[in-house]
């Protein structure tokens, strides 16, 4: 077992991969009868600080429909300088660079710990990174200083040569020129009104070349910039300018009479976005940033009336079919992602605001962009000026954590066929020869976009085994998937990440024991969590249940040893173990479950879970719970209301919300102030000790997470509540919480040292 | 004059005589009457009545004035006394000057030449033929009222006008009135004056008797004796006679010999002498002398005279064939004659249906419980009874109604009344509000409507105790009992809302094409507001103005300005969607001058700078029209828009145009598709304009067809005004455009107005009480008392038909966005019902308006009207001015349904049936062949043929489509004063007069045969300005004027005089000046040479010669008239 978490463990590290299934089954038929379907959770661009990107290009297979990489497990005739490609078996001569290729002088990619390498492509011009912040003006005076406090702040963690561009909206939309002097200019447009991307262009003005096009040919080079540059410019030219233009930015003046919401258009606004971009930069790495601060009001993509008496849709009204908005602007902004993502932008939404504020529609602005949701109760907040921030966070080279513009192609062995993605992609409908017929999450296709990208963006891909069960499998045959991805880098290259890996094939009548063992059990539950909540998204949310049931029931029974009418004597073998439990906490997650939560919440939920990493995934599905004791060191345990003790203090981590939870002793001791006092300073550390994890995981965390500091009693101590495990009941609790009451004691004294707990996680 | 009418006319005519003196009051004063003139004064004035009169004895004065006129009638009598004593006047005129005058000099020596005449016509007729020719001519033309005859008589008086026909066509005026009959006899005064004065006069008396013999025929009977009398001339002598009064005959001319109606040309050459002539005619008649000034016209008349030595010879050859221009009747004679008798004298407007004096003649109003006449002008100020009769005299009733005109500093504006809160008091049955024809019944606490004779309760709070008289106590004290014209303050039931609107906001609207900014106009406007901005309208004595101003500029998108004064600097605002056009912004669009100066002052220097290198040609035109109106509706105010557009609004967006401009449709069927809008859009838009209030100004600078037709469709609607500069320069036109800018920004304006004309006993209330769901209108107010669901009070007249700049949604309320004090409106009036003789017409006009500084008011005109029973009562009330502005507005709007020759022929043919009408009915019976015309009509010919000649109705080559369709615009809402000097130009020799005179040197007739080519002339028309420079203008002339040392040497299209310091160039450009000050429009000047090719230009504008596009002249025209009525008459 052991070998295969370090296998697991170590691909993951090197390739940024984990396959449900590490060994195969080798015919369709098999691969079916696994429940579980083989996928693997891709992080493309997983953090390597040991790969330094080589600066050559890769070498292809030259069959047009193979068209795959040169890899280690391509087989190589050094002498005749040929090779064979390892998808295709098409023999390949080397390009003439090679011609000094030998068993001791291999490429990089010919290394095996180099099943991952990055090629940096030095063709094609470079264009600088694009910023076009789409800010609400119908906020409140606070929260729009705020908000301006941060763009402001963010143009000088900006790359100094990138583009930025402002459009504001409220009632109106205004597309601001940045380059003007002594008078400050923008475009304004209705917010009512659904404009084309042709209208929005030349109503920016930004079709003009038509007649100077001919003539001057020289000149063109100049004109294009200067006709984009009156809205884009490089940050470093109008940073001043910005930086005013931002400070001046005032309130949406038009009057909100009482009992009204203010006339937001923010579906127009995204639309001029988007038409801005795709008329002028399209194909470049550009991000469109919209900061709202609540509901779409009015125009195409208005989610709400302006009615206050009218709420805003609830999963009830949805339910109902009483959501009278809902469809057409969830078109719109389909629509809108549609176009964006076929041009390689992405669309970030930052909504803070108390009520919800359209997420459920425009989600699909992030989702298939690639872009950022963030949900907050105000910009100003340090949840999401922090979280902003952190957009701009770089890495280890001091370069920017995102990227652009990615295509994903994947490549098989014949054995395999490509099912689908689920991640933050489009699909890009390239059908191809690994093209699978069946479609988990977005198929039929073997090549999607991702626009935006970053170190931890995952998609979880689906495959089909689609050998027969009569053909043999060749023995000791290896089936490989190679994934390619092209992308902008952050410093503006094109690079290509290429990563191949293999597995072995098993007979799953034979050694389904291997096959057993080499179940990746945290892998496979978060690839069917994304196909459950993928399914959630289209169909009812008792269908998703029942067929995750039934998907949980169908495993125990294959891989579960039982007799018949026992129940106790059921087992499962150590690789599946967790799994249930996984699929419990899954079922009553907020990824399924729309009890609760509004609209906007779900949607914000599942667009972070559909694009976080394994580990990441994981809490989601199950939260973490910690508990800090005078008994020893800090200790995972279950996330059952069973673990709520009076003389704890619990962190848990849901991933969207951090909450430390004091035990009512605890409480108690913190109230009468013990933690100030000299000798109970083992008390200040207990009390500390959860406040220092705590702040770990905030300040890697992204988005920020909610933090939440409470205790037995308090109110916010619902957002543990609800996610423990009822095993007890409230009443009974809180009986029992009586009880301790009355037995109030002063917390031990400083005898032992806390020993750091974040290694615990 | 006045000595002579004073005199003797006292004891005959008492009361005409009044009449008289009223006229000669002043200068003639030449004579003895002078004196004795003053004391009739007193008279009348005393008199009231007799004063009323007054206006109509005019008419019959004509004839008195014709003695009086001999002398001071000249110049004294106005148009009307002018007109009666043509008729007489010729005779003695006819010696002196009377024979220039047309009118007096006419009529008076008719007086005394129908004396002489009567018996000598016959014979001289024939042996006139030649020489006589001429006078008799003369007389035909100058026909209308002259008696060729009479001519003859007296060779001196004959030559003008046929002294009998004067004689005729006075007593016709006569008729009228029993004053009249009086005048007659006052004629034969003039007679004496004619020439021996005293001598004179007795013969004249005596003349008058035979005149009598004639006239008193006609004068025995009522009227027609008066007529008759020329008849009797005119039959006796036939032909001869024909030439008489009022009628030019072409007939005559058949009658007579053949040659005879060419007679006229001894005319021209007289012109010539004319000059001397005067000198003549005063000398030898004392009295006349002065007065003639524009004998010069006459000098051929007296040609006849040998005396005047030259002339004689010219007669003869001029016998030719044709019509004497100068006896034909001349509107510089006939405005001259109005200027010197009622110039000087305050018009009080205290008694009904008196007819002011023209509206070229300065003068005074006195307020006295009816509208002024600079308010209220009508076609006719004595009203038929019946439609029958209407419709029989053909004659138009309308009124010329400008609510808010200007008035001269000496007058004092209207008087602002506050009635508190429960708003003016109406009445509640018809809703015409509190004015002095109200009757307070059963000592004051009630009142009885004069408009529908509903009785209705007088509030407590406004009672107050009636007189002895039945007036109440305080009626002096009340504007709204005894003044013709006053405000109300309005409550807030007037306003839109029921809200007090804001104050109302000034929007500038800048094309910023490359046509534009080429031209340097953008330049020049941006400068021009920083500075024109601190003087926009402000109301009474505030310090500073409540309107807001906001700037927008446009080629194919728009560009909105925050320019609040909080900003550093301004901010643009692009609108690209001009599909769906909206306002941007909300606060800082519209902004105090003086709180945000330094941001509009630094976006003014912006702007130009901003886009000095576009190269957008393209605009759009209805998007900028409908964001101007979008914000005013979002600051919720009215206002006004002030575009500034230079050409055809091409770019797609809503009111696109084409260019349709297609000269080959002239003269077809479909001419008047290029009149018409090309689309439905802007009237559309410029509905919703109304509905808000949004007046727009529309200044265009085009270089090619830009379809006036179609852009000035709004400004029309909203009360808004258009002025075009072709081929804007701005060396060349940036002193005519700022001058009528500033004008136009500066003007008191009110906005979002609503008038409603009611009319004596009750207009139709067919309506149900619209009033009170139509709230914020003029109507609005509810009837607590009786329900006017269905009142229909059939009885009076109506007012049926509007012309003007306004919009109407339904057919009583004229809605003008805008209002300023140059727009007109003319409303026309149907019978629905008898009217009272007694009772009388009575016309109220009730403008509700917001003022500039944001007060609701109603302002009231009201003004009382004279009914008959006789026509010759309404031919002897008639105002010629009035119906040639009726007219024209009623053919400029015809030609968008009808193809122009038919509204042509309409004009021919409805003025062919009035003059006939009178002819039939008032005139009395001459010779077929005698043109005769009322005397307050005799101008109504060559005005007629003025306006069919125009370039509306008639293009010339070089008139584009454009120049059409903005012409038809501008002439809408002319007021009677514009539209006398547009159709009818002003032609002011320079060198004439003796350079230190003051005054306006005396107008001669637009005609080329006036022109002299050793004078510099000043021609205007309220548009346009030359001067015309002959081509052997003294030397020394030319240096002080131009600078310059030749003729030749004259730059021709000159715009700008050299600044001189000299006598005649001051006095010139002083001219020039005042004449520019009294029009609304700044009229850049244009210096023609003779023979110069904008000669060509020039000469359209002599409008009683045959013009190039195949108008008629004059005298053609005049023959063809005749030609007309004989064949109804007959």
């Amino acid at each position: 077992m052991a070998t295969y978490l370090e296998f697991i463990q170590q691909n993951e590290e090197r390739d940024g991969v984990r396959f449900s299934w590490n060994v195969w089954p080798s015919s369709r038929l098999e691969a079916t009868r696994m429940v579980v379907p083989l996928a693997c959770l891709l992080t493309p661009l997983k953090e390597r600080p040991d790969l330094p990107p080589v600066q050559y290009e890769p070498v292809l297979c030259s069959r047009t429909t193979c068209k795959a990489i040169l890899n280690p497990l391509c087989q190589v005739d050094y002498r005749a300088k040929l090779w064979a490609c390892n998808f295709c078996f098409q023999r390949n001569q080397f390009p003439p660079a090679y011609t000094g290729i030998s068993e001791v002088n291999q490429p990089a990619e010919l290394m095996p710990q180099f099943s991952t390498i990055e090629y940096v492509i030095q063709r094609g011009a470079q264009s600088p990174l694009i910023f076009l912040y789409v800010v609400d003006t119908c906020l409140e005076e606070d929260d729009l200083q705020a908000l301006k406090e941060s763009l402001q702040m963010s143009l000088s963690l900006l790359p100094p040569d990138a583009l930025v561009g402002l459009i504001t909206f409220g009632r109106m939309v205004q597309v601001h020129e940045l380059s003007c002097e002594g008078i400050s200019k923008s475009y304004v447009f209705r917010g009512t009104k659904d404009l084309t991307a042709k209208q929005i262009q030349d109503m920016l003005g930004l079709t003009k070349p038509a007649m100077p096009m001919q003539q001057a040919r020289p000149g063109q080079p100049q004109e294009q910039p200067f006709v984009s540059g009156r809205f884009l410019q490089p940050i470093h030219k109008i940073d001043m300018n910005l930086t005013d233009l931002l400070g001046e930015l005032q309130r949406d003046p038009w009057p909100v009479t009482q009992g009204k919401r203010p006339l937001r258009s923010t579906g127009v606004a995204l639309s001029i976005a988007v038409g801005l971009l795709e008329g002028t930069f399209p194909n470049t790495g550009a991000r469109i940033m919209l900061f709202t601060g609540g509901p779409p009001t009015q125009g195409p993509g208005m989610v709400v009336g302006d009615e206050l008496k009218v709420p805003i849709r609830s999963w009830h009204d949805i339910e109902k079919d009483n959501a009278r908005f809902m469809k057409k602007a969830t078109k719109h902004y389909e629509m809108l992602a549609n176009r964006t993502a076929t041009n390689g932008h992405c669309i970030d939404i930052y909504a803070c605001a108390l009520d919800q504020t359209g997420l459920l529609e425009m989600k699909c602005c992030a989702n298939l962009t690639g872009g950022h949701m963030v949900m907050g109760d105000s910009f100003n907040t340090s949840l999401f000026k922090q979280t902003f921030q952190r957009i701009f966070s770089k890495d280890f080279n001091g370069d920017f954590r995102m990227a652009f513009g990615a295509t994903l192609e994947v490549k098989t062995s014949r054995e395999l066929k490509v099912a689908g993605a689920i991640g933050p992609c489009v699909s890009l409908n390239v059908k191809g020869p690994c093209v699978s017929e069946n479609e988990l999450g977005v198929g039929g296709t073997s090549q999607w976009k991702i626009c935006g990208l970053d170190p931890t963006s995952t998609l979880g891909i689906y495959f089909e085994v689609v050998n027969q069960h009569n053909a043999p499998v060749p023995q000791g045959g290896r089936g490989a998937i190679q994934f390619v991805t092209q992308y902008q880098h952050s410093s503006t290259q094109r690079r290509i990440r290429v990563t191949t890996i293999a597995r072995n094939w098993a007979d799953a009548q034979s050694q389904l024991r291997h096959i057993e063992a080499a179940f990746d059990q945290e892998a496979a539950a978060v690839l069917m969590a994304r196909l459950g909540v993928f399914r959630a998204e289209s169909e009812e949310g008792p269908d998703v249940l029942r067929w995750l049931d039934r998907q949980l029931i169908r495993l125990c029974q294959k891989f579960g040893q039982y007799n018949k009418e026992d129940p106790t004597s059921f087992r499962l073998s150590d690789s599946f173990s967790l799994y249930p439990q996984f699929m419990f906490h899954l079922r009553r997650s907020p990824f399924l479950q729309v009890f609760n939560n509004s609209p906007d919440e779900s949607s914000y939920y599942r667009h972070h879970f559909a694009r976080q990493d394994l580990t990441q995934s994981l809490i989601m599905i199950q939260p973490i719970l910690y508990s800090y004791s005078f008994h020893g060191p800090p200790e995972p345990v279950l996330l059952d209301s069973s673990s709520i003790l009076a003389d704890r203090i619990l962190l848990m981590d849901t991933f969207f919300q951090i909450v430390i939870y004091l035990g009512e002793t605890i409480a108690q001791w913190r109230k009468a102030g013990y933690q100030d006092m000299a000798e109970y300073e083992n008390f200040k550390h207990l009390l500390q000790a959860p406040l220092d994890d705590a702040q770990e995981i905030l300040q890697a965390r992204f988005p920020m997470p909610r933090y939440i500091n409470t205790e037995h009693g308090g109110s916010q101590a619902r957002f543990l509540l609800s996610k423990v495990n009822p095993s007890q009941t409230h009443n009974n609790l809180y009986a029992w919480g009586q009880v301790t009451l009355t037995s109030l004691q002063p917390p031990p004294l400083n005898t032992w040292q806390l020993l750091p707990c974040s290694s615990l996680l | 004059m006045n000595v002579n009418q004073s005199a003797p006319p006292v004891p005959p005519f008492g009361q005409p005589q009044p009449v008289y003196t009223g006229y000669h009051q002043s200068s003639y004063g030449g004579q003895p009457g002078s004196t004795a003139p003053p004391t009739p004064y007193g008279a009348y004035n005393g008199p009231v009545p007799g004063y009323q009169q007054t206006p109509l004895p005019g008419v019959s004065r004509a004839p008195p004035s014709s003695e009086a006129p001999p002398a001071s009638t000249a110049q004294a009598p106005c148009g009307q006394a002018a007109y009666g004593q043509f008729g007489q006047g010729d005779v003695q005129n006819g010696p002196s000057s009377t024979v220039q005058m047309q009118r007096f000099p006419g009529s008076q020596p008719f007086g005394s030449v129908p004396l002489a005449p009567v018996v000598s016509q016959p014979t001289v007729l024939q042996p006139y033929g030649p020489p006589p020719t001429s006078a008799q001519v003369t007389a035909q033309l100058a026909g209308m009222q002259i008696g060729g005859a009479v001519a003859p008589a007296l060779p001196p008086v004959g030559l003008g006008y046929g002294p009998p026909t004067s004689l005729a066509s006075a007593s016709g005026s006569y008729p009228n009135s029993g004053l009249y009959g009086s005048y007659p006899q006052g004629q034969a005064p003039p007679l004496s004056q004619a020439q021996g004065h005293l001598g004179a006069q007795p013969p004249q008396r005596s003349a008058p008797p035979q005149a009598s013999g004639f006239t008193s025929p006609a004068s025995g009977g009522p009227r027609m004796p008066s007529m008759t009398g020329p008849l009797l001339p005119g039959q006796g002598f036939g032909g001869p006679s024909v030439s008489q009064p009022n009628h030019v005959s072409s007939p005559p001319p058949q009658a007579l010999p053949p040659g005879t109606q060419m007679t006229g040309p001894p005319g021209p050459p007289p012109p010539m002498h004319s000059s001397q002539q005067p000198g003549y005619q005063l000398q030898q008649n004392g009295s006349f002398g002065p007065v003639r000034g524009p004998q010069p016209n006459y000098g051929s008349p007296y040609p006849g005279a040998p005396t005047f030595g030259s002339q004689p010879g010219p007669p003869q050859p001029l016998p030719p064939k044709r019509l004497d221009p100068d006896a034909i009747p001349s509107p510089i004679q006939v405005i001259e004659d109005d200027r010197n008798n009622r110039g000087s004298e305050p018009f009080v407007t205290g008694v009904r249906g008196q007819v002011p004096p023209l509206v070229t003649t300065n003068f005074l109003v006195k307020d006295q419980g009816n509208a002024s006449p600079r308010y209220i002008r009508c076609t006719s100020y004595n009203i038929p009874c019946t439609s029958d009769m209407a419709k029989q005299a053909q004659v138009p009733l309308a009124a010329v109604i400008k609510p808010l005109a200007r008035l001269p500093p000496e007058e004092a504006s209207p008087y602002v009344v506050d009635h508190g809160e429960s708003g003016p008091l109406r009445c509640n049955r018809c809703k015409a509000y509190m004015c002095p024809f109200m009757q307070f019944v059963e000592g004051g606490r009630r009142f009885q409507c004069c408009f529908c004779s509903c009785i209705n309760d007088v509030p407590p709070q406004y009672f107050q105790h009636l007189d002895h008289t039945g007036k109440r106590v305080d009626a002096y004290d009340r504007p709204e009992l005894s003044l013709g014209s006053y405000e109300f303050l309005a409550t807030v039931d007037y306003c839109k809302n029921n809200k007090f609107p804001s104050p109302p906001a000034f929007i500038f609207m800048i094309d910023v094409s490359y046509n534009a900014i080429r031209s340097g106009l953008v330049r020049l406007l941006c400068e021009e507001l920083k500075s024109l901005l601190d003087f926009l309208p402000r109301e009474g004595g505030a310090e500073e103005s409540a309107i807001r101003v906001g700037f927008v500029t446009y080629n194919k998108v728009l560009h909105f300005y925050n320019v609040k004064s909080s900003l550093a600097q301004p901010q643009m605002m692009v609108v690209s969607d001009v599909a769906d056009m909206f306002v941007p912004l909300l606060d800082g669009f519209l902004v105090n001058v003086s709180e945000s100066r330094a941001v509009i002052t630094s976006l003014l220097d912006q702007i130009p700078e901003m886009f000095a290198d576009t190269r957008e040609t393209e605009t759009v035109f209805a998007p900028v029209i409908q964001a101007g109106m979008e914000a005013l509706k979002a600051a919720e105010c009215a206002g006004k828009l002030f575009l500034f557009h230079t050409s055809l609004p091409i770019a797609e967006a809503p009111g696109k145009l084409k260019n349709r401009d297609d000269r080959k449709l002239i003269n077809t069927d479909k001419e008047k598709t290029l009149f018409q809008p090309q689309t439905g859009a802007y009237q559309t838009l410029a509905k919703e304009c109304v509905a808000q209030g949004c007046c727009v100004d529309l200044f265009l600078f085009p270089n090619q067809y830009v379809d006036v037709a179609t852009l000035s469709v709004v400004p029309q609607l909203t009360g808004g005004s258009v002025y075009k500069y072709a081929c804007f320069q701005v060396e060349n036109d940036q002193e005519r455009f700022l001058s009528d800018l500033r004008r136009d920004v500066q003007k008191v304006v009110g906005f979002d107005a609503v008038m409603r004309v009611r009319t004596s006993t009750g207009q139709s209330w067919l309506e149900k009480s619209r009033l009170g769901t139509k709230p914020g209108r003029e109507a609005s107010g509810t009837c607590n008392i009786c329900s006017p669901d269905l009142i229909h009070v059939a009885s009076g007249i109506r007012a049926v038909d509007f012309f003007g700049a306004f919009y109407m949604s339904n057919t009583t309320d004229v809605e003008l966005a805008g209002l300023d004090g140059d727009k007109t409106v003319t409303v026309e009036f149907k019978h629905d019902d008898r009217l009272n003789e007694e009772s009388g017409a009575l016309l109220q006009c009730a403008l509700l308006y917001t003022s500039c500084a944001g007060q609701r008011r109603l302002r009231i005109h009201n003004l009382a009207l004279n009914c008959c029973t006789q026509l010759a009562d309404l031919y002897r009330n008639c105002e010629t001015d009035t119906l040639i502005n009726y007219m024209a507005k009623f053919a400029y709007r015809g030609v968008l349904n009808s193809p122009v020759k038919t509204v042509r022929d309409t004009l021919i043919t409805q003025c062919a049936q009035i003059l006939a009408c009178y002819r039939k009915n008032c005139a009395s019976p001459s010779s077929a062949g005698q043109l005769i015309l009322p005397e307050c009509m005799k101008l109504l010919p060559v005005y007629l043929n003025c306006v069919l000649k125009s370039d509306v109705l008639q293009p010339g080559a070089e008139v584009t489509t454009d120049d059409r369709a903005y012409v038809r615009q501008l002439v809408t809402s002319m007021d009677v004063a514009e539209t006398n000097v547009f159709f009818y130009p002003r032609l002011l020799p320079l060198t004439k007069s003796p350079i230190e005179s003051a005054t306006e040197p005396p107008a001669v007739r637009a005609s080329e045969e006036r022109l002299s080519n050793g004078d510099i002339y000043l021609l205007e028309n309220g548009l346009n300005l030359f001067l015309w420079v002959g081509a052997s203008v003294q030397q020394g002339v030319v240096q002080s004027l131009f600078s310059v040392s030749s003729f030749s040497q004259i730059t021709s299209g000159l715009s700008v005089l050299p600044v001189l310091d000299n006598p005649l160039s001051k006095k010139v450009r002083g001219l020039i000046d005042s004449l520019r000050a009294q029009r609304s429009r700044y009229m850049k000047l244009i210096v023609v040479k003779q023979e110069d090719k904008l000669e060509m230009l020039f000469k359209h504008f002599l409008v009683e010669d045959k013009s190039l596009s195949g108008g008629a002249s004059y005298v053609d025209f005049l023959c063809h008239m005749h030609k007309e009525i004989r064949q109804l008459l007959s």
